[in-house]
């Protein structure tokens, strides 16, 4: 799956640089993160402890920086394993463009490939959490660093509109998402159709993994 | 002789709806099947599947999971390989009866190295608790390295494309081909009109309600093993256990399959979980249980069709088809597997159904690919055929400008044509195809459409319809039936075939009804336990009707003959004055007279051993080398669809089949409804999909897999049996289990096509989910834009 999105932060660039580079930081953002340790500058671990409905558990993730270029861009590379819940793998392209001098706008275009369990029987809630933990992910860092609650999370959200002449968009299609996703030709098979990433989904890599191991716990509750 | 409706026998006897005798304990809860099965010690299995479609397994570390409370062992393939288990082999190739050579695979029942698919077996977990297992299969760590994976059979079968088996150029196992290539190509070059679509046949999941369970136990005193299995076919599973995979003679196995929830062809074979639990059984001393959840299910389990082909049809001015050319490649997935050779070969053979065409050239490659095996799946090979045919009959009719009714009268064989053998070889022993089409039209109202389509389009819904025809082969292989008359007269029907939803109870006694005379609700029906049954090859295919029928034909004759020795002994005449009759045997036309129960009773005499017959007895009947049925029919569908959303609403749909001399016809449309559901579940949901790219299986739940629901369907089939007997076979009866199947995917996509016509939508692929419709919508008003 490939996910692109774009926010708008109140905070100028420099700040919102060092926050998402900031394990502290990125741990209070992160919801039920227990843990991000730095080894190397470049090389993260990070621990979270996430409730889904009933189920509780402690996932372990790697991170890895690459293509460090403060205050504008970096590469985020990140894998795990759930063990027979399933593996993720990925890599987001974050990108930082000052807006004004006291905004800054995020761009990020991430590529995941989730497998076994998660795959199977996860594709259509990663969705869902994706989108809440972005947006909690996004009010926290807009709380740490402005103090504002009302974080925009709009900006170059431009609905996808039908054609005037064409019928009216599937009920499943969500067309007002902004987040596009590389769709295949096959992307209308039922499974593929309702995966189609249409949330918001931000996924510097910690996210990422993490969320769809919470998913696939989910999934697997007894 | 044609009939539609019943020839009705004796009361309970051929032709009557006699209710079921299973589902009473079906309905009341006390059916038996493999997963209510609890025996003294017995542990449960939990297995551990690849979560790479290809990759090599750099370690397997099974510590913490031993360690694990409950655990009892944790087995992996090298185990297996240290305990000298073999794997499984395919059913049959093509090699094996004079075909062309293939690629054989053996699927290890635990991989040890190179994992080929997602659900690939790896390691099992044996606990004393199901929970427990899972927690410890849960904590198995397997590294895997993983390898490019291929898909689709088109992807497999390009330059470079990642291999499944190093040695197995191209990725393809086996091609086979039919026809006359040279005088089709003449066909296709003094054609007025030539159609061709590529079609892909979508892959699928039989989704049986039982999903697979199985229970091992061995008994050390006997060195005998016992495998309760939810199968079809109990003496298939034991010979391929025994040579393959134990490496012991096969009467050191029993195999039990009792209640079976569905099968529709997944289950005719071994899996590699009856392996596993008899020989984790005979390792721990202890019987072993696994019962499949519903994602292993669609993961693991044989799936159906992935046949992409590339078809044409040739035709005169006139609309007559002069020639049928398909180049096709069928995904066999990561092995060969079951019998998925059959579905191959049927797609080919049976291409030119219910139509004259002189000159035809089919040709397919069986591709390995990175996914599940396919296996043959209830209709196997037919509904591909009849996919392609009917597809090109409507874009024909579409081409030339002719009726769509019109350009089927013109092709299809006639009655007296009969019998007819089609340009691949296929001889077709009777039939009048024209006559079903004609009557489910009449049935279908399909002159009053006009009407119905104007009330569609008032509400701004789009309304099409579709007549196809379809064709059938039933009946392969041969069996055994055995009839074990009892001291009090009545009598036990030992079955080879294995009826899993097919009504066998009923039928088999129904016959045996007519034809003996014996009390209905006497007659006791056992099948399923390779201890009880000598011999015997399940069922699928729809094989029984024919072969079962046939053989417990023969045993019933076999039984009236010796029955008739005895008879003249006690009515003290000569045997050649002997009748038989309802049940009765005469002396002439004379009244004296003996019922068949009472010579039965005369067999089990305390003394003495009369006059040159056995103590007791059993008779045997064996059926085998007639040529297979052919069933045959039509199907009207009429849809409405909403271009607002995609969605297809089926408003009417009509069925017409002749099964030969009709058993049951509750039974009969029973079957025939069933398969209709799969059929659309097939064309309007179903889809086992994986990622093109990781070969990861993105439908692994229900809520990613679209199963038929009450509200898919069209609130009422209507069915009507014709009676053309069949000349091949002493009872003159057709199959009936898969006929639905193979009709329904066409006649729902054609529907859907003619309503979509006027926005110009030419071609949907299966399934015809409301956003592919929609989708199909919008691309054409684009184009119709631009």
């Amino acid at each position: 799956m490939k996910m692109t999105g774009e926010y708008r932060i109140a905070a100028p660039r420099n700040r919102v640089w060092d926050a998402i580079n900031d394990p502290e930081i990125l741990q209070h953002c992160i919801p039920g993160c227990e843990a991000i340790t730095r080894n190397t500058p470049t090389n993260w671990t990070a621990r979270v402890t996430a409730k889904v409905g009933p189920v509780k558990a402690r996932f372990q993730g790697n991170i890895r920086l690459e293509d460090l270029d403060p205050p504008s861009s970096c590469r985020i590379v990140g894998e795990g394993s759930g063990g027979a819940a399933g593996f993720a793998r990925g890599e987001a392209t974050v990108q930082l463009d000052a807006d004004g001098t006291d905004a800054t706008v995020l761009r990020y275009t991430a590529q995941a490939q989730v497998g076994g369990k998660l795959a199977q029987i996860g594709s259509r809630l990663i969705d869902s959490f994706a989108q809440r933990y972005a947006d909690d992910f996004f009010a926290q860092l807009a709380a740490i660093l402005g103090g504002e609650r009302d974080l925009a999370v709009a900006a170059a959200v431009q609905p996808e509109a039908p054609a005037p002449s064409a019928p009216h968009v599937p009920a499943d299609a969500e067309p007002g998402a902004a987040v596009t996703r590389d769709d295949r030709p096959d992307a209308s098979f039922p499974a593929s159709a309702a995966k189609r990433f249409d949330s918001q989904s931000f996924t510097i890599v910690v996210l990422s993994l993490l969320l769809v191991f919470m998913t696939v716990m989910y999934a697997l509750k007894p | 002789m044609l009939r539609f409706g019943v020839n009705v026998g004796a009361k309970f006897g051929i032709g009557q709806a006699v209710r079921r005798a299973e589902d009473r304990r079906f309905v009341a809860g006390s059916g038996r099947y493999v997963g209510d099965i609890v025996l003294p010690g017995m542990a449960h299995a939990v297995v551990v599947y690849s979560q790479h479609a290809h990759g090599m397994i750099r370690s397997i570390d099974t510590s913490r999971a031993s360690a694990m409370p409950g655990v009892i062992a944790v087995l992996t393939g090298a185990d297996a390989v240290a305990d000298g288990i073999g794997g499984l082999p395919p059913y049959f190739m093509p090699a094996d009866s004079g075909g062309p050579p293939g690629y054989r695979t053996i699927r290890p029942i635990l991989v040890a190295d190179r994992v080929r698919c997602i659900g690939d077996r790896i390691a099992v977990v044996i606990a004393e608790s199901e929970r427990q297992a899972r927690d410890a299969a849960a904590a198995i760590d397997v590294d895997i390295a993983p390898l490019p994976a291929v898909v689709s059979p088109d992807a497999a079968a390009a330059p470079g494309a990642p291999l499944v088996w190093d040695d197995c150029p191209g990725n393809a196992c086996f091609t086979l081909a039919f026809g006359d290539v040279a005088a089709t190509e003449a066909a296709f070059a003094r054609a007025a009109h030539v159609v061709a679509l590529t079609i892909h046949n979508n892959r699928i999941s039989a989704n049986s309600i039982e999903p697979r369970c199985a229970v091992g136990c061995f008994d050390p005193a006997t060195a005998g093993f016992v495998l309760h299995t939810s199968s079809q076919n109990p003496h298939g599973v034991r010979k391929v256990l025994a040579q393959s995979v134990l490496h012991v003679p096969e009467n050191d196995i029993r195999v039990i399959s009792p209640d079976v929830g569905g099968g529709f062809g997944m289950k005719a074979d071994a899996y590699p979980e009856d392996a596993i639990v008899l020989w984790a059984a005979r390792r721990l001393g202890r019987p072993v249980k696994w019962v499949g959840t519903r994602s292993e299910a669609l993961m693991g389990d044989n799936h159906g069709r992935d046949q992409t082909a590339d078809a044409a049809l040739a035709l005169d001015e006139h609309g007559r088809a002069l020639g049928l050319r398909l180049t096709a490649r069928h995904a066999l997935g990561a092995y060969v597997a079951s019998a998925t050779v059959a579905p191959i070969t049927f797609a080919m053979r049976m291409l030119p159904g219910v139509y004259d065409i002189p000159a035809v050239a089919v040709r397919t490659t069986a591709t390995f690919t990175n996914c599940s095996p396919t296996g043959p799946y209830r209709g196997a090979g037919r509904p591909e055929a009849c996919f392609a045919l009917e597809r090109l009959m409507d874009m024909a009719a579409r081409a030339i400008g002719i009726d769509r009714v019109d350009i089927r009268r013109r092709n299809l064989i006639s009655a007296d044509q009969m019998p007819y053998t089609t340009a691949v070889g296929v001889t077709y022993d009777s039939g009048d195809f024209g006559a079903m089409m004609d009557r489910c039209l009449s049935l279908a109202d399909w002159s009053g459409f006009p009407e119905r389509q104007r009330q569609t389009e008032a509400k701004g819904w789009l309304r099409g319809r579709a007549v196809t025809s379809y064709l059938e082969s039933a009946g392969v292989f041969n069996d055994r039936m055995e009839l074990r008359f009892d001291p009090e007269g009545n009598v036990t029907i030992l079955a080879g075939t294995h009826s899993h939803g097919q009504g066998h109870a009923t039928v088999f006694p129904q016959l045996i009804h007519e034809w003996l005379g014996l009390p209905y609700d006497k007659i006791k029906y056992i099948q399923g336990d390779t201890d009880k049954v000598a011999f015997g090859r399940g069922t699928y295919a729809a094989r029984s009707s024919m072969l079962a029928g046939t053989a417990l034909h023969a045993a019933a004759q076999d039984a009236i003959a010796k029955g008739r020795t005895m008879a003249a002994q006690l009515l003290d005449a000569d045997i050649d004055d002997i009748m038989f009759a309802d049940g009765q045997y005469s002396v002439g036309q004379g009244n004296r007279t003996i019922g068949f129960a009472d010579v039965v009773k005369a067999f089990y005499r305390p003394i003495g051993v009369p006059g040159g017959l056995s103590l007791g007895l059993t008779t045997i009947g064996t059926a085998g080398g007639q040529s297979p049925n052919f069933p045959n029919g039509a199907h009207v569908c009429e849809v409405e669809v909403d271009p607002a959303t995609g969605a297809i609403h089926i408003d009417r749909y009509v069925v017409v089949d002749d099964v030969g001399r009709i058993l049951n016809p509750m039974i009969c449309e029973g079957q025939i409804v069933g398969g209709i559901a799969q059929g659309l579940g097939q064309a309007l949901l179903e889809a086992i999909v994986y990622d093109p790219d990781s070969g990861q299986l993105l439908s692994g739940s229900f809520s990613d897999y679209g199963m038929p629901r009450p509200d898919t369907m069209p609130l009422h089939i209507e069915s009507e049996l014709a009676e053309i007997p069949c000349k091949t076979n002493v009872l003159g009866v057709k199959g009936v289990g898969e006929s639905g199947t193979i009709a329904a995917p066409p006649t729902l996509v054609n529907a859907v096509l003619d309503a979509l016509w006027p926005l110009g939508v030419t071609d949907i692929a299966m399934p015809l989910t409301p956003a592919r419709v929609w989708t199909a919508i919008d691309q054409a008003s684009k184009r119709g834009a631009a």
